[in-house]
């Protein structure tokens, strides 16, 4: 049922990128993905795989922390934009959700949602009702709207960040670890979301995500990453049939209780696999 | 009523006045650390700069003169022309501006994300900088700024306290003035943080510079932004400074008298700013009258920071700071 969606048009073309960190620490070795229009992509991988760190690479937020990309290409409808300033990528209509949630804590929730219509020159009137929509999928952001954001919930900041990305009217949004720190059936609610907008809104996913098994249950189309490459892609589906992925992943195996014997086997597979 | 009672009150209102204007310095530092968390210590240099290049645009002097003459051998000081105070307020507004720029571009937009401390250690250098550049630009010696502003004792006040109390309060005309300003400055600069959009942009680059970006704020603007908005304040201040005690360069040390106000008020508060000034302002002019006496005197000169450090101890954000958000 997930495999369906069209997947004709490219939108974000990410082709064998490398990405440096302070001059010295070689973070993404080759890394290339293709994320197309009205799709949700999923970037998986353990901690430190660089799952992050393309999504920043896109998003060109990598320039104020001493990383820059040394090689390879990051399109955009076909156009050259790793030279871009973050805003203009906004303004193209590609917009980073960051790990953690980053929200503007003496900001209230809906000065918060405000501040993501500020490449946008256009009148009150329409900024509100796109505030209507936002408060339609996050019926709860209308009730703290008035609250400072730094004393509301994890779940809430989560909403917030993500409602105040779509205040900006993206196409693509870089959705980076929306999973973190929230209870599971908060996950559910957040990805939940994250697919209605998809599919009613059409807006086009990019997610990195170290939860493999909720990432593939509602992605199209999964990359897996391990330290800075992407060790293997393919349909959602696909990747949760796969038995390494399984096994490293999804922690499932078809063998029942492991040995401690297996875990040399296993050190092997999964070095082979990298 | 007892003469103690009305001297007291008398010290009172003038340690009010003098507070308003501990509060102006203080207010450009507030603007420059809530947007960009730098603890700007070149804002008493700004106010002498700023004052510098209005008496010098008033008085149609030639900038760089000493050195030009140095070089050339000649001996130009003056363009002979006299220019109004407002259209001087107004061209020193615009160099103050361009000042922004060129401190944002030289300094502060390479060292995004740093450590405070050496954001600190960049803004000591750029009041060394400045201080000495102002100089060069203007000539040190000490220069009388009059752009209009009432001077001298307040006859009505003076006469009515009189008729009422029988003794006559002595307040300067300028010091009203100087309250009047400060309190538009501040309704104007809670309006525009608080309601406008660019405002908004500027509390959300203090919160989170990533974030920021990430939604598509341009830091530099915003910084632009808040350093002029500080330049213009340190010129509201220099002003005031420097036609109550003349330009020189004493100017750039009221800085530091704004150092205890802030910790008073807490560094990210505009209103802390103005309540921080009038405390330090009231509570150093009565200390020296009650106290003052006992202890032989000269006590303005520590009041304010013994104060400053009691609050340190037991409440280190201020009266009005922003209440450090810790979630567990």
């Amino acid at each position: 049922m997930l495999d369906t969606s069209p997947r004709d048009e490219t939108l974000l073309e990410v082709n064998n990128i490398e990405v440096i960190y302070n001059h010295v620490i070689l973070v993404l070795k080759g890394v290339s993905l293709n994320v197309p229009k009205g799709g949700i992509t999923a970037l998986l991988g353990g901690n430190g795989a660089g799952k992050t760190t393309t999504l920043k690479a896109i998003s060109n937020l990598l320039k104020s922390e001493r990383g820059e990309v040394t090689k390879g290409t990051i399109t955009y409808r076909g156009e050259r934009v790793q030279d871009l300033m973050p805003s203009d990528l906004v303004k193209k209509g590609v917009v980073q959700v960051m790990e953690g949630r980053h929200c503007f804590e003496h900001l209230t929730v809906e000065e918060n949602l405000l501040t993501g219509a500020y490449t946008r020159g256009v009148s009150r009137g329409e900024i509100d009702a796109d505030l209507n929509m936002v408060y339609d999928y996050f019926p709860r952001l209308k009730e703290r709207r008035k609250s400072q954001a730094g004393y509301t919930s994890g779940g809430e900041q989560q909403m917030v960040a993500i409602g105040r990305a779509l205040m900006s009217r993206p196409e693509t949004i870089l959705l980076d670890e929306p999973s973190m720190g929230l209870a599971p059936q908060l996950v559910e609610q957040i990805f939940g979301i994250v697919k209605s907008l998809n599919e009613e809104q059409g807006y086009t996913f990019l997610l990195a995500e170290q939860n493999t098994n909720v990432a593939l249950r509602f992605a199209h189309y999964g990359y897996i990453l391990e330290s800075g490459r992407v060790v293997m892609d393919g349909d959602a589906k696909s990747l949760r049939e796969n038995p390494d992925v399984k096994e490293f992943y999804l922690g499932m195996s078809d063998e029942g209780r492991k040995s401690f014997r297996d875990v040399r086997s296993y050190r092997r597979r999964k070095r082979w696999l990298a | 009523m007892p003469d103690q009672l009305i001297f007291g009150m008398e010290v009172v209102l003038n340690g009010l006045m003098a507070g308003v204007l501990y509060a102006l310095v203080a207010l450009g530092f507030v603007l420059i650390y809530k947007a960009s968390g730098i603890f700007n210590y070149a804002q008493g240099v700004m106010a002498l700069f700023a004052a510098m290049t209005l008496v010098g645009m008033m008085e149609g002097r030639v900038p760089f003169s000493h050195l030009i003459n140095a070089i050339f051998g000649t001996e130009i000081h003056h363009f002979g022309w006299h220019l109004p105070g407002l259209l001087a307020i107004l061209l020193t507004m615009v160099i103050m501006v361009v000042l922004a720029w060129i401190v944002n571009q030289l300094i502060f937009r390479h060292l995004v994300n740093q450590e405070p401390i050496i954001l600190f250690m960049a803004t000591i250098g750029l009041a060394y900088f400045l201080e000495g550049f102002g100089d060069m630009m203007w000539g040190s010696d000490i220069k009388k700024l009059d752009v209009g502003l009432p001077q001298g004792i307040n006859d009505w006040i003076d006469a009515t306290t009189f008729e009422i109390m029988g003794y006559g309060f002595f307040i300067d005309n300028l010091d009203i003035v100087a309250t009047g300003v400060a309190a538009l400055l501040v309704i104007a600069l809670v309006a525009f943080a608080q309601y406008s959009k660019q405002g908004r942009a500027m509390r959300a680059v203090a919160d989170d510079h990533q974030a920021a970006l990430s939604v598509g704020i341009s830091l530099n603007f915003i910084w632009v932004m808040v350093w002029s908005l500080a330049g213009f304040v340190a010129l509201v201040a220099g002003i005031m400074w420097g036609t109550k005690s003349g330009v020189q360069f004493s100017l750039s040390l009221i800085a530091l008298k704004a150092l205890p106000v802030l910790m008073l008020g807490g560094f990210t508060s505009i209103p802390g700013a103005i309540v921080g000034g009038l405390i330090i302002g009231v509570g150093e002019k009565l200390f020296e009258f009650a106290i003052g006496p006992m202890v032989g005197g000269a006590t303005e000169n520590w009041f304010a920071y013994v104060l400053a450090l009691i609050f340190l101890v037991f409440r280190p954000q201020g009266l009005f700071g922003e209440k450090i958000i810790e979630r567990v």
